[in-house]
């Protein structure tokens, strides 16, 4: 298992070395001049071109990366160009501000996902079936941006039980302002792990080592436990692409809400054309996509012996 | 003796009660349009929203603006100059006569070495304080500084390149930062924007970046006639405009800017306050006139002009959009007697194409570039689709060029000659019109173009120059208004956009808010505004 670990951490290195580069060529090429989007609009040329030596985008593009990656290499992410402020502690709030979000949206999603999936699964044909596959199917093809602001003129405007926008003060505060949002971005998550669990709880029981252990007694329970720990590497692939998705996923949500996490920021970063803080938020994204699925590849083997012998 | 015991106690009501009457009033949760609070260290971005919520609140510049009134052009008036004057015998030579006893919300005095030291933040590369980042952001407005001093701590002398009447105008952007709290943050202008010095009605007591900024009064502010009667005001950014309205609908803010149009009726049923007001701003076709140009020929010029149903396309904005009749405000000082009357008339829309040789059978073709949204663009997609269907109508066939707001200022800025804007022969983009430069001469001096300035579309004219030239060698207002009517008038005359509306500023508020008065121009004075 160590090994297993070992070598997955190894093969992690040079994907994040990619990931930098892929991150900074990307935005480079990508139109736009990151300067003339943040100075005035009348700026003369030779102020601009003071503020664009001042953020070193008067160096070749070589120079530019190199310098960027020994300043990730040291935690240092740059300084935004359109605030000033050093990226590091921008994405630091905005990234705890969208974990909030996700693992409310998680929760929600993967808890009501596992219960439609497998009650669909469990009495595949029946009304239960056909119902649970209803509410995924409308999971997975709901816009979801037009269903937040559907949940906030219903619960927030018109019942006024819940607040429309914002993150609010104190922790109390943050779980009632977070539920409209997680509640919208648990809804894909809801029908998509629905289906893969209803199809693979479906397809498990159908299995030979099922039937003989109906044949020796075991009661619905204890089968359900066994079918369980064979559908789990596969749930946990999703669950682990879906907890991604809703990290990186959210810059919908997050300006429908005014919620000030990692989406809110990176639309206002590209809209801005502000570089330091698009490249900052593209690798952490990325870097955690990477984390996640080492994370996923590691839970997998050790729920799945035959895994690490692959 | 019982007077002995009740005496102290009727002085402690009457101290209470006094006390009580005195309280600031309410609260004020404001949601911007902005992405994020503007920046508070003196020189805001997000444009004007900045400057409105970020800038006049916390700051005052030597020449503030007139907001108290709705019924009449806002005008200059002395902020933390008392007065200005120029020397009739060189008339590059400014003085300025500081308002004495001011101080900075850190308690340090406000005087002439500070104005000196805020300057140096934007002209002076050399000076530990200077700020490239500000000085793109609000430094080309006084471009026509050449250098400047203070002979005394009450006396500012400021020299120009040339003679420049517009002056007074420029520095009213540039807002006055404490020179003793940037020493105190040790010369770091980000720790200065997390706790800013200015000498406004506000002062800033928290910010949290991208979700909230606390403001609250600056009691010794030194225009007792303009001290902060709330006690906080809260901005919240809301870039979008369902947001800001169910926010509004729900309690969360009293206050919101620019509801969607096709929201106000369910806010208007809600009991909320709507307020508009006419205001220097303008949504127009900027053409270009390289020689390639559809637009070079004067009669295609105004019978687009003429072919705009200016009242429907008011009507699509729920009626909250004001005609335009040139590039100012029709009761501006600067409108002047322009001969050509901008109005919908498409059968003389359709003659002057004619006699240009145009028409349905054999129309002019041009591209447009234009964004989706964006600061002032109002509602572009809709407007430049009802303005498409007006041109074809008379032989105008307008193909359209949709890209974001970043992209189109890039654009706007590099040029109508730029290559990425080859084959595009106008742009889309909204002008505020508050100060003469802005307004009027940024667009039609000639040497104004692309790199140097926003003269987008190469417009030359040797007549206008000189006219602009008279204009800002006209030290009295009088006779200043007057020419600048006349720079008008011929911009008008020459069509030399294609004028559309002027927004009126929509905004939002709960029927608790009282005291708001919503002046003719881009900026607000909030410190009358209570919260009942």
């Amino acid at each position: 298992m160590l090994n297993y670990v070992f070598r997955r951490v190894v093969y992690a290195a040079p994907i994040a070395i990619g990931v930098t580069l892929l991150v900074f060529a990307l935005l480079h090429i990508a139109p736009g001049d990151p300067i003339n989007a943040v100075a005035g609009p009348d700026a003369p040329a030779d102020v601009v071109e003071a503020l664009r030596r001042a953020y070193g985008f008067d160096k070749p593009l070589p120079v530019q990366y190199l310098l960027f990656l020994r300043r990730i290499l040291s935690g240092d992410l740059g300084v935004s160009v359109a605030t000033g402020r050093p990226v590091s502690g921008e994405l630091a709030a905005a990234f705890v501000n969208t974990l909030v979000l996700a693992l409310g949206a998680a929760l929600m999603g993967f808890v009501a996902g596992v219960a439609l999936g497998a009650a669909a699964g469990w009495r595949k044909g029946s009304i239960t079936d056909r119902l649970a596959t209803l509410v995924s199917l409308i999971g997975v093809s709901i816009p979801h941006y037009w269903f937040g602001m559907v949940l906030v003129i219903l619960l927030a405007v018109e019942a006024r039980w819940l607040p429309a926008m914002g993150m609010g003060t104190g922790l109390g505060d943050l779980a009632v302002h977070a539920f409209l949002p997680a509640l919208t971005m648990a809804v894909i998550p809801t029908g998509i792990v629905a289906r893969t669990v209803r199809a693979a709880v479906g397809e498990t029981l159908e299995r030979e080592f099922v039937q003989a252990l109906r044949a020796k007694g075991l009661r619905r329970g204890a089968i359900m436990r066994h079918v369980a720990r064979n559908v789990s590497p596969t749930l946990i692939a999703v669950l682990g692409l879906q907890f991604g998705y809703l990290l990186g996923g959210s810059i919908l949500i997050e300006t429908v809400f005014a919620w000030p996490g990692a989406g809110f920021l990176l639309n206002e970063a590209i809209f801005k054309r502000d570089l330091p803080v698009l490249q900052g938020i593209l690798l952490m994204l990325a870097m955690f996509f990477v984390l996640l699925n080492l994370a996923v590849d590691v839970i997998q083997a050790w729920l799945d012996p035959r895994m690490r012998r692959a | 003796m019982a007077s002995r015991v009740w005496r102290p106690v009727v002085l402690a009501c009457a101290l209470a009660l006094s006390t009580f009457g005195a309280r600031a009033e309410g609260v004020l949760r404001i949601g911007m349009t902005a992405t994020d609070i503007p920046l508070t260290h003196g020189a805001p971005d997000n444009g004007f929203e900045g400057f409105r919520f970020t800038g006049f609140t916390l700051y005052d510049a030597l020449v503030n603006w007139d907001l108290s009134s709705a019924d009449k052009p806002s005008v200059i008036k002395p902020g933390l100059a008392l007065s200005w004057s120029v020397d009739p015998a060189d008339t590059t030579h400014w003085t300025f006569k500081l308002r004495p006893g001011v101080r900075f919300h850190d308690g340090s005095a406000f005087d002439a070495a500070a104005v000196v030291w805020n300057f140096d933040k934007l002209l002076n590369k050399g000076a530990p304080q200077f700020d490239a980042r500000q000085a793109s952001l609000v430094g080309f407005r006084i471009a026509s500084v050449a250098s400047y001093g203070a002979p005394d701590a009450t006396t500012v002398d400021i020299k120009t390149k040339m003679a420049d009447s517009f002056l007074p105008f420029e520095l009213s952007y540039i807002l006055m930062a404490s020179p003793a709290q940037f020493e105190k943050v040790g010369h770091d202008w980000s720790k200065f924007a997390a706790e800013p010095s200015g000498t406004g009605p506000f002062r800033l007591e928290k910010l949290v970046p991208h979700e909230r900024a606390v403001l609250v009064p600056f009691k010794d502010y030194w225009d007792e006639t303009r001290r902060a009667r709330l006690d906080r005001l809260e901005l919240i950014p809301m870039p979008e405009g369902n947001t800001r309205t169910a926010a509004l609908l729900s309690g969360q803010v009293d206050f919101i800017e620019a509801p969607p149009p096709d929201t106000i009726p369910r806010l208007k049923s809600a009991g909320m306050q709507i307020t508009s007001n006419p205001y220097p701003h303008i949504w127009p076709y900027h053409l270009s006139r390289l020689p390639d140009s559809p637009w070079n020929d004067i009669r295609v010029r105004k019978a687009a002009n003429l072919a705009v149903d200016r009242d429907g396309l008011k009507e699509l904005l729920g009626g909250y959009a004001l005609p335009a009749k040139g590039q100012v405000l029709p009761d501006s000082p600067w409108f002047g007697k322009p001969s050509f009357d901008i109005k919908y008339d498409v059968e003389a829309a359709k003659k002057l194409m004619t006699e240009a040789g145009y028409g349905p059978d054999k129309p002019v073709k041009a591209k447009i570039l234009i964004s989706a949204s964006g600061s002032g663009q109002m509602l572009p997609l809709p407007m430049n689709e009802f303005i498409q269907e007006n041109l074809k109508e008379i032989g105008i066939d307008v193909d359209f060029e949709v890209v974001d707001f970043t992209t189109l200022t890039n654009r706007w800025r590099a040029g109508a000659k730029a290559d990425p804007n080859a084959g595009v022969s106008a742009i889309n983009y909204s002008y505020a019109t508050v100060d003469p430069f802005n307004a009027l001469i940024r667009f039609t001096r000639s040497d104004l173009h692309a790199p140097n300035g926003v003269n987008w579309g190469f417009y030359a004219d040797p007549e206008m120059d000189a006219l602009i030239a008279k204009a800002q060698s006209a030290f009295d207002p009088a006779a200043q208004n007057e020419i600048l009517g006349q720079v008008h008038a011929r911009m008008v005359d020459d069509a030399q956009f294609l004028w559309v509306v002027h927004d009126v500023a929509p905004r939002a508020m709960t029927p608790n808010v009282k005291g708001f008065v919503q002046p003719r121009n881009w900026f607000l004075d909030l410190t009358s505004v209570t919260v009942k």
